[in-house]
């Protein structure tokens, strides 16, 4: 369908909501186009495409609300959409902090935020195919003891997401991206260690080259090789900037508004005090263009912001949608998310720790005894109390220099603990996804072992 | 259940011709093997935060996906338009994947054969919503009336109902009707406004809704997530290094489903990433482990009528006696390898491509008593709950998250400890289980296994096993 045809879509079902009893209603109507092929081995493994689309209406009845959605966009798929939101309003309670955004919180960030390229449509299945063989090839071809693979895969998306409500806001905006990733085994006598590496862009020409896509993740992979499990200790710990992105997602659960309002968050009541060393400072800035995590307006139509959540140390912001601001006496920052339907949930625009001054290299030739992170393994980060515990893999740094693979350990700390012992900040900041950050060196931290 | 009755003859005016000429698209390139799946998935879920039902939600999906296998390729395409032309299209687009001229003569749709392990006469989602606001309500007046400690309760009721239709070019037309319904709390305890601490509960199956009713209660649940939470109150510091820990019965099968069942996948082994490649017949574990994945459970989570591509599921030994037997296959691997299928194929959903996939993984019951098992312990942990867990096939390095675990000090069971992380490697971890209780058990019903972006739901069990070594991440 054209942009015009799912805007009137989603302006009818609004439309329909509101002649079926509503007070108000917000409707997502959104369309999707994938492509995914796989090499293995340098041969092609598989090809999937298809395009999919989806509408789904939240209606509000004075303060109750119900929800659906529905992949069944025909006249009477629509009107049983809209007819089972207002039978399921009926059961759900009246809550006092219920409803859209006012009226002046409302609106969308003009200009071309560089979401969508053309170009992404129109790559040629075959160029596509040899693109992922390329990444693939490099990687083999790194070293004789790549002598196996996960394989390469080159996948694109493109979408169209619009959002009206009973309120006046209607928008609409497409979306594109590229990816590309390689996941090579490295084998050498009894030890087999595998590891990715991947580019992801808005447009094929944003793409890294094939070939670096498939050396690095080649690099990564040898690097792992005959590892160690070391002694139980207490060390500084430097995470690199991919698994750096972990604990600064792991800070967005912190500063999320729903945990917040509901003391699930060790950062509750905590705005304005020192939360980290001074040299943290936390952004999230959903109007940088071109990147992922960027768009005109959030899930409720509130226009996309920059938010400083960490400043120096100190907190200065929790990330809200309407629904927290109400409960926290505060106002939106423009976060609400949620898929086609739904109360909103808070999502993250472009989430980051900004760069600091000192180099990795630097960084790692500080540190006597301590240990590189590249992966972490696991779900032992508990955002109510901040206790963290991982599986860990990476590299011993002995003498400032990375010295020998380990793996099969744990780390282990409090994330308050962690964050205000925060004692290096990288200067090599790239933006890989939505979440961000250069490497970090964390203070001291358990090494679970022998 | 007859095609013609299915939704999908019904609903959307399928033929057996219809299949038979989409199949016949599908193989218009040349290719070995085509199949369709079918799915039609209504969702519906309910949530209680603060004693206020704040939500009720509601979903239809419904959709096809076509595959094609050539050789060791997959071509793949779908659509959630059924319309004629749609499929066709679909089907010309996963033909893609061969090129050749068709190899396949008529293709005669024949019933397969399926098991009835949930005979569910009325699926939850075609219930009242109001018993089932009922059930969060419950929860949510059940974990409060617990102790006044309680400070923050919220009950998600969630339930699926799936048809499926699976039809593919050896002739085999499959059909299912499968219910799933879950309840789960989670709590907040604190004291004397110190730290909070967290609990969390639930379970289910495919099951009709008076399960709730009459097994599994949310008082049940609720009374579950609420003493998790109080425990957790007087947690102390997690030990860090190696030491003995003992497993509870029942959810922490969770080390099986990490520790080897990812690794025994047949698409890993096919391609010799998994550290358990080519070491079927050698001993990965102690001879007290026999370790079984079974679809076959009545009502279980993990249990299946029919894999999602139509073959029947079943009991498949993968350890006996500590001794590797087999791998978990679905269509393309067994093919490759020359083996019998497992009937492990599973999918998320019509938008995605089946693969080898683990149902109801555990361990079978041994003979020790389980205080016994703890008494043997001088110095060690005793995990009785848990949050996820997480593996890498190729090292065989996995790792799972206690979220319910108390120190053993000279054979007893002492002080709670906070939350911490095993880790150890799949192909030795089990080789140091020096015990196993009579106690099997099967998790709750809550498990969801993730694999290359799917997700599925899965079971668990496990009896009380002492593990002589493992590294605990704790910081003390």
């Amino acid at each position: 369908m054209s942009q015009n045809h799912l805007t009137e879509l989603a302006v009818e079902v609004v439309k329909r909501a509101l002649a079926a009893g509503a007070t108000d209603a917000e409707c997502t109507v959104a369309e999707g186009e994938e492509f995914s092929a796989n090499v293995r081995m340098r041969e092609l493994e598989s090809l999937k495409e298809a395009g999919s689309r989806g509408a789904g209406v939240r209606v509000l009845v004075g303060k109750r609300t119900g929800s659906t959605s529905t992949s069944d966009l025909s006249p009477d798929g629509i009107a049983r959409l809209v007819a089972s939101a207002m039978e399921l309003a009926s059961v759900t309670n009246e809550d006092p902090h219920v409803g859209l955004p006012d009226p002046g919180e409302m609106g969308s960030i003009s200009g071309d935020l560089g979401l969508y390229c053309k170009d992404v449509a129109g790559l040629e299945t075959e160029l596509k195919i040899e693109t992922a063989r390329r990444a693939e090839i490099a990687a083999l071809d790194t070293d004789p003891r790549i002598s196996n693979s996960e394989g390469a895969s080159f996948d694109t998306h493109a979408g169209r997401h619009v959002f009206a409500n009973s309120r006046g806001f209607c928008g609409a905006y497409r979306t594109s991206y590229c990816s590309l990733s390689a996941v090579p085994v490295a084998r050498e006598g009894d030890s087999m260690e595998r590891d990715y590496w991947d580019s992801l862009a808005r447009g094929f020409a944003g793409l890294e080259q094939p070939e670096k896509v498939g050396s690095t993740a080649a690099r990564r992979a040898l690097r792992r090789l005959h590892p160690t499990k070391v002694a139980t200790q207490k060390v500084p710990v430097v995470f690199e900037p991919r698994v750096a992105r972990s604990l600064v997602g792991s800070l967005f659960d912190a500063v999320h508004g729903m945990a917040v309002y509901r003391h699930q968050s060790f950062l509750a009541g905590r705005v304005g005090e020192r939360v980290a060393s001074e040299k943290v400072t936390v952004i999230d800035d959903a109007t940088i263009p071109g990147l992922f995590g960027t768009s005109p307006f959030d899930d409720e139509g509130v226009p996309s912001r920059r938010t400083v959540v960490i400043e120096r140390g100190v907190l200065k912001s929790y990330l809200l949608n309407c629904y927290a601001a109400r409960k926290l006496g505060l106002k939106t920052t423009g976060n609400a998310s949620r898929g086609l339907t739904g109360n909103a949930g808070i999502g993250h625009g472009n989430f980051y720790v900004e760069k600091g001054v000192e180099s990795p290299d630097a960084i790692i030739a500080g540190i006597r005894n301590g240990f590189y992170v590249t992966q972490t393994q696991g779900f032992g980060v508990n955002i109510v109390t901040g206790d963290y515990s991982q599986g860990a893999s990476g590299l011993w740094i002995r003498d400032g220099e990375l010295a020998f693979a380990v793996s099969e350990v744990t780390i282990a700390a409090n994330l308050k603990d962690m964050f205000l012992g925060l004692d290096a900040v990288g200067s090599d900041l790239e933006f890989r996804g939505s979440v961000a950050a250069p490497t970090l060196k964390i203070g001291e931290m358990t090494v679970g072992g022998k | 259940m007859e095609f013609s009755e299915s939704i999908f003859a019904s609903r959307f005016n399928l033929t057996r011709q219809d299949l038979e000429n989409y199949l016949a698209e599908a193989l218009s390139h040349g290719g070995d093997y085509a199949d369709l799946y079918f799915e039609y998935l209504l969702t519906s879920s309910i949530g209680i935060d603060e004693s206020i039902v704040k939500s009720a939600a509601q979903g239809v999906s419904v959709g096809v996906g076509v595959r094609v296998l050539s050789g060791e390729r997959t071509g793949y395409a779908y659509s959630d338009d059924l319309s004629p032309e749609k499929i066709r299209k679909a089907a010309r687009v996963a033909a893609y994947i061969a090129a050749g001229p068709s190899k396949v003569d008529t293709i005669n749709l024949k019933d397969g054969p399926r098991h009835d392990l949930y005979p569910v006469l009325t699926a939850p989602s075609d219930t009242a919503f109001a018993s089932r606001v009922e059930l969060v309500r419950r929860a949510d007046q059940a974990a409060r009336a617990y102790d006044p400690r309680i400070f923050q309760v919220q009950a998600v009721y969630a339930d699926n109902l799936r048809h499926v239709l699976i039809a593919n070019s050896d002739g085999v037309l499959t059909l299912d009707r499968q219910p799933l319904a879950r309840l789960s709390v989670s709590v907040l305890a604190r004291e004397n406004d110190g730290p909070p601490q967290r609990g969390h509960s639930g379970g289910g199956g495919r099951v009709e809704l008076s399960f709730f009713e009459e097994e599994k209660t949310p008082e049940h649940f609720a009374r579950e997530a609420a003493r998790e939470a109080l425990v957790m109150l007087g947690a102390v510091e997690a030990p860090a290094g190696e030491m003995t820990v003992v497993l509870g019965p029942g959810w922490p099968g969770i080390l099986l489903h990490e520790a080897v069942g990812h690794g025994l996948e047949a698409d890993f082994n096919r391609k010799k990433v998994s550290a358990f490649s080519d070491r079927v017949g050698e001993r990965v574990a102690s001879e007290l482990c026999t370790v079984i994945d079974d679809g076959t459970i009545r009502s279980r989570r993990g249990s299946l009528n029919i894999d999602d591509e139509g073959q029947p599921t079943r009991q498949n030994v993968l350890i006996e006696n500590g001794i590797l037997r087999g791998y978990l296959q679905d269509k393309l691997s067994s093919t490759l390898m020359h083996t019998a299928p497992t009937g492990s194929g599973r999918r998320e959903s019509y938008e995605h491509m089946p693969m080898p996939r683990m149902t109801n993984t555990f361990m079978l019951a041994g003979e020790s008593d389980p205080q016994d098992i703890i008494r043997s312990v001088p110095k060690g942990l005793y995990c009785v709950s848990f949050g996820g867990g997480q593996v890498d096939i190729t090292n065989g390095n996995f790792v799972f998250s206690a979220s319910e675990s108390y120190l053993i000090e000279d054979g007893k069971v002492t002080r709670p400890i906070r939350n911490a992380t095993l880790i150890g490697n799949g192909p030795e971890a089990l080789k140091y289980v020096s015990m196993v209780g009579n106690d099997l058990e099967l998790d709750e019903g809550i498990g969801v296994c993730g694999k290359e972006g799917q997700s599925v739901p899965v079971g668990v069990g496990i009896p009380t096993i002492r593990i002589d070594r493992m590294t605990v991440g704790g910081t003390a």
